[in-house]
């Protein structure tokens, strides 16, 4: 059934096609010219049933639910909800849904079990009013086009038109999508702000969201000061930064000036895997390898070292981020012209001096380019913190202890049952909006940095 | 002047500035030496690194290619289970008597006695005898033989990691659990087959049972899901912006918009995935579809930089040839340049899906991690994705979870390989040099 509408839509563009495509060879082998090909002439057919039709189809199926819910609730007794909190009257749609799909608990009231059904003769309604709907629309922009087939008719420059149309949606995806992360992060983080007060999320010092159940508590003071949280965030990543940089940068002066042709060969691609590794993978090698092994050896030094340090998840954030940052580095030096380097040479620098003299400042710029996306990166990475670093919140520095990150408070706030009217929902939005504007400004000053100093040397 | 700096003295000083020069030469060739030592010395760090990532993984994982099983001899007993009464019946005790035969001298009806013995199997087992009875009722009241995989706890015996030099108070089987499994390994019932289950069964909360057939299917969808919005929107963004779109801000602010796009963290995607498709429109949660969606929107920056690259490679004169003999600019476009760009594109494609095939925050944000026991059917279902399978198993306390996450790593990595070969099997074939 959810299919049938598609098919509909398939079979009317194909047949539209074939219709106009034998009309228009038959007026060709009339012995008329034609201004098009007839392939023009079916593909017109064929662009005008899909585009309009497929976009009715999406836009029903996106709102569907949400008038039929709104149908459903129009159509209980009045008074039923009368006095209901927003999450309660979720439940009862739950329930009723529930209801509908078979699954029933324990002995509804009576209205449930009619609304459940009147919500099954919706959705059988809807169903069949959409068939309807694409089967008339398919075939009335049908028979237009096959109106049009004639002669003297433009249908390339038509086409071309259509798929034009259809590239510039294509390239403006990329705009809603930023429009559409912005836009929710601000909708939801204004409603936290409407429970949380602004300033005492971004300067509060205790992060305590589970704390809050009852309503009298969402204003326990503190329990949502993202300080620590941030404060973890820039702890790891500092950690990560000062593994991923030195490596980074020296195995790119390395591979670029010194290493022979057989051993770049080699090593590149083995970075490339690095690089290609999903980050899951490293949380798990953080739990299963590197935290315990920094345990071992806190213990052996008689340290205390708690169990998920910011130095295991830290530490293999940096080995994540030592691909990225020799590939950025590598790049830059490559891109210095060959004139500074036989000049250095000539002045009878060694090439280790011609390297560190020459060449590392002049790629200064693009090099600081890349680590600026890399601390993007570092600061945005989920799942390592997720799996290695720490779940509470601490106002500490230290490397050896366990400290939470923004990521990880994005998510632990939002897996399992998220409904979104809680601040401990909301809260996760707030800290995502956070991480959102810190990224964004990182990368564009960073994508700056490295355009402006490509167009150097071009 | 001359007398308090020699080594800044011209060109009358001709012996003494080669002396400095000279002199100086071993120490700056040392320093370029130190320079490739610690070069090499960081490349080590990183090979290092990947070869203990991919050791332990291996040497954790290969166990999980393996699962004990026992074989034992079922007598079906008409009174526990009778034809009537399927899929209800007393499979447990069946199941605990049968194994009390190869016991002569433990006594069946102590309960605590049988409920120790029959641990070595594992809660599977039951199900096992039931699905085959219900199949076939007339083996009711015969004898017939079973092999079952036995429980986490014996399966990690079995492949030694436990260790029974522990004392017991620490190990997590008794003495006499071992001393148990023993016996049946001295009657030859235990064997260790190649275990398919990692691949057929869904997953489940015993690890000897648990699969990653459910993730396996979720990924697939989403995967289907992600390349069917971000492939044709990605290249027909692509193909506006390379070949059509006038240089204007418009454009400019569009690039920005993809370049930015890209580097956008991927758990961001997950909340506008949870806030918008399923808060807004009321899409189902833990849905492959919806998961593909929020890959799809960031696999298509890759997509479009990619098909922008390949676009690009191909040369004007082809262009101004097919422009020559009469072609539209579309036609150009579509009939000669994109085939021409083909490969390029399609390598693009696929390190991009690799990408969203590893990626896991979006997928958790919308609840892909829940636990559930059968696969999708349609992208529509609740699922799981190989990654988030991954940290599902990472987080379960049970031992022998710990080889089943390094083994679904592996199965993640052979995939995410087998994908970058093909990328670059297709990129070394048809890629053409102009």
């Amino acid at each position: 059934m959810g299919m049938l509408p598609f098919a509909i839509l398939l079979v009317a563009a194909i047949v539209g096609y074939m219709i106009n495509l034998q009309s228009a060879r038959a007026i060709r082998a009339g012995g008329t010219r034609l201004h098009s090909l007839s392939g023009f002439h079916g593909m017109f057919s064929a662009l005008l049933v899909i585009v309009p039709v497929l976009t009715f189809v999406l836009l029903w199926l996106g709102f569907e639910t949400a008038v039929i819910e709104r149908l459903m609730f129009a159509s209980l007794p009045s008074g039923t909800l009368d006095g209901l909190g927003s999450g309660e009257v979720q439940l009862i749609g739950a329930e009723i849904r529930s209801i509908a799909g078979g699954r029933v608990f324990g002995t509804p009231e009576d209205w449930k079990l009619a609304a459940a059904e009147r919500l099954l003769a919706y959705e059988a309604w809807s169903d069949w009013l959409l068939i309807a709907a694409v089967a008339a629309l398919s075939v009335a922009l049908m028979l237009f086009a096959r109106s049009r087939v004639a002669p003297e008719y433009r249908a390339r420059q038509q086409v071309e038109k259509i798929t034009t149309g259809l590239m510039i949606f294509c390239a403006t995806v990329a705009i809603f999508t930023t429009i559409g992360i912005v836009f929710a992060l601000t909708y939801e983080t204004f409603k936290f702000f409407q429970m949380v007060s602004i300033t005492e999320f971004l300067f509060g010092t205790s992060w305590e969201p589970q704390i809050p159940i009852r309503e009298d508590q969402i204003a326990a003071e503190g329990a949502f000061g993202a300080v620590p949280v941030f404060l973890g965030t820039i702890v790891i990543a500092t950690i990560a930064l000062t593994v991923a940089v030195p490596v980074g940068l020296l195995t790119a002066i390395y591979l670029n000036e010194f290493a022979p042709q057989a051993v770049r060969s080699v090593v590149k691609p083995i970075l490339e895997i690095l690089a290609g590794v999903p980050t899951v993978v490293y949380g798990f090698f953080a739990i299963l390898v590197v935290a315990p092994a920094i345990r071992e050896l806190g213990v052996t030094l008689g340290l205390d070292v708690a169990s998920n340090t910011a130095l295991a998840a830290g530490g293999v954030m940096g080995v994540m981020l030592i691909p990225f940052i020799s590939s950025f580095a590598d790049d830059a030096l490559s891109a210095v012209p060959q004139s500074l380097r036989d000049g250095a040479l000539a002045l009878g620098a060694t090439r280790g001096e011609m390297m560190m003299n020459v060449l590392f400042p002049a790629a200064i710029p693009g090099i600081v380019g890349g680590v600026l996306l890399a601390v993007s990166r570092a600061i945005g990475e989920t799942m390592i913190v997720v799996m290695a670093a720490g779940l509470i919140a601490r106002m500490t520095i230290n490397p050896l202890d366990s400290v939470t990150a923004v990521t990880v408070q994005i998510v632990t706030l939002l897996i399992g049952d998220t409904s979104f009217d809680s601040p401990k929902t909301l809260a996760a939005f707030a800290l995502g909006m956070m991480l959102f504007i810190a990224t964004l400004v990182i990368n564009v000053f960073a994508l700056r940095i490295v355009r402006k100093y490509r167009e150097i040397y071009d | 002047m001359s007398d308090t700096t020699p080594e800044y003295s011209g060109a009358g000083h001709h012996g003494g500035t080669m002396d400095i020069v000279r002199k100086g030469l071993a120490k700056r060739k040392r320093k370029q030496a130190i320079l490739q030592g610690i070069g090499i010395a960081a490349i080590g760090f990183s090979l290092t690194v990947l070869f203990i990532l991919l050791a332990s993984l291996v040497s954790t994982g290969y166990h999980a290619f393996t699962q004990t099983h026992v074989e034992i001899e079922v007598f079906v007993d008409p009174e526990e289970i009778s034809e009537e009464n399927l899929p209800r019946g007393g499979f447990r005790n069946v199941l605990s008597n049968s194994l009390g035969q190869y016991f002569p001298e433990s006594d069946m009806s102590d309960r605590a006695e049988a409920r120790v013995l029959s641990s070595i199997l594992s809660n599977g087992a039951q199900f096992k005898l039931r699905d085959m009875l219900v199949e076939d009722p007339s083996l009711i009241g015969q004898t017939i033989s079973l092999t079952v995989p036995t429980s986490d706890p014996y399966d990690q015996l079995n492949k030694g990691l436990i260790d029974r030099a522990t004392p017991e108070e620490f190990r997590r089987l008794k003495d006499e659990e071992i001393e148990n499994f023993d016996t049946l390994s001295e009657l030859g019932l235990v064997s260790k087959p190649f275990n398919a289950g990692l691949l057929t069964n869904a997953d489940s909360r015993f690890p000897e049972l648990a699969g990653l057939k459910g993730a396996l299917v979720g990924s697939f969808w989403a995967l289907l899901t992600c390349f069917l919005i971000s492939f044709p929107l990605g290249i027909g963004a692509a193909i506006y912006l390379e070949e059509f779109a006038p240089k204007n801000k418009v454009s400019d602010f569009i690039e920005v918009n993809i370049n930015n796009l890209a580097a956008v963290p991927s758990v961001v995607f997950g909340l506008l995935a949870l806030a918008v498709f399923i808060g807004w429109f009321g899409m189902p949660r833990s849905a492959p579809f919806v998961g593909g969606l929020a890959l799809a929107l960031m696999t298509m920056p890759t997509i479009i930089i990619a098909t922008r690259a390949a676009l690009k490679a191909v040369p004007p004169s082809i262009r101004e040839a097919a422009l020559g003999v009469g072609a539209s600019k579309h036609q150009v476009v579509f009939q000669h340049v994109l085939p021409l760009a083909m490969p390029g594109i399609l390598t693009g494609t696929i390190i991009g899906l690799a990408q969203a095939l590893g990626e896991t925050a979006p997928l958790l944000l919308i609840g892909m991690n829940a636990f559930i026991t059968s696969a999708a059917s349609s992208p529509f279902d609740s699922a799981t994705a190989l990654p988030t399978q991954i940290f599902i198993w990472a987080d379960s306390p049970e031992r022998g979870f710990v080889s089943r996450t390094s083994a679904a790593i592996l199965v993640l990595l052979t995939f995410l390989i087998t994908m970058n070969a093909l990328a670059i099997f297709l990129r070394s074939k048809f890629e053409r040099k102009w």
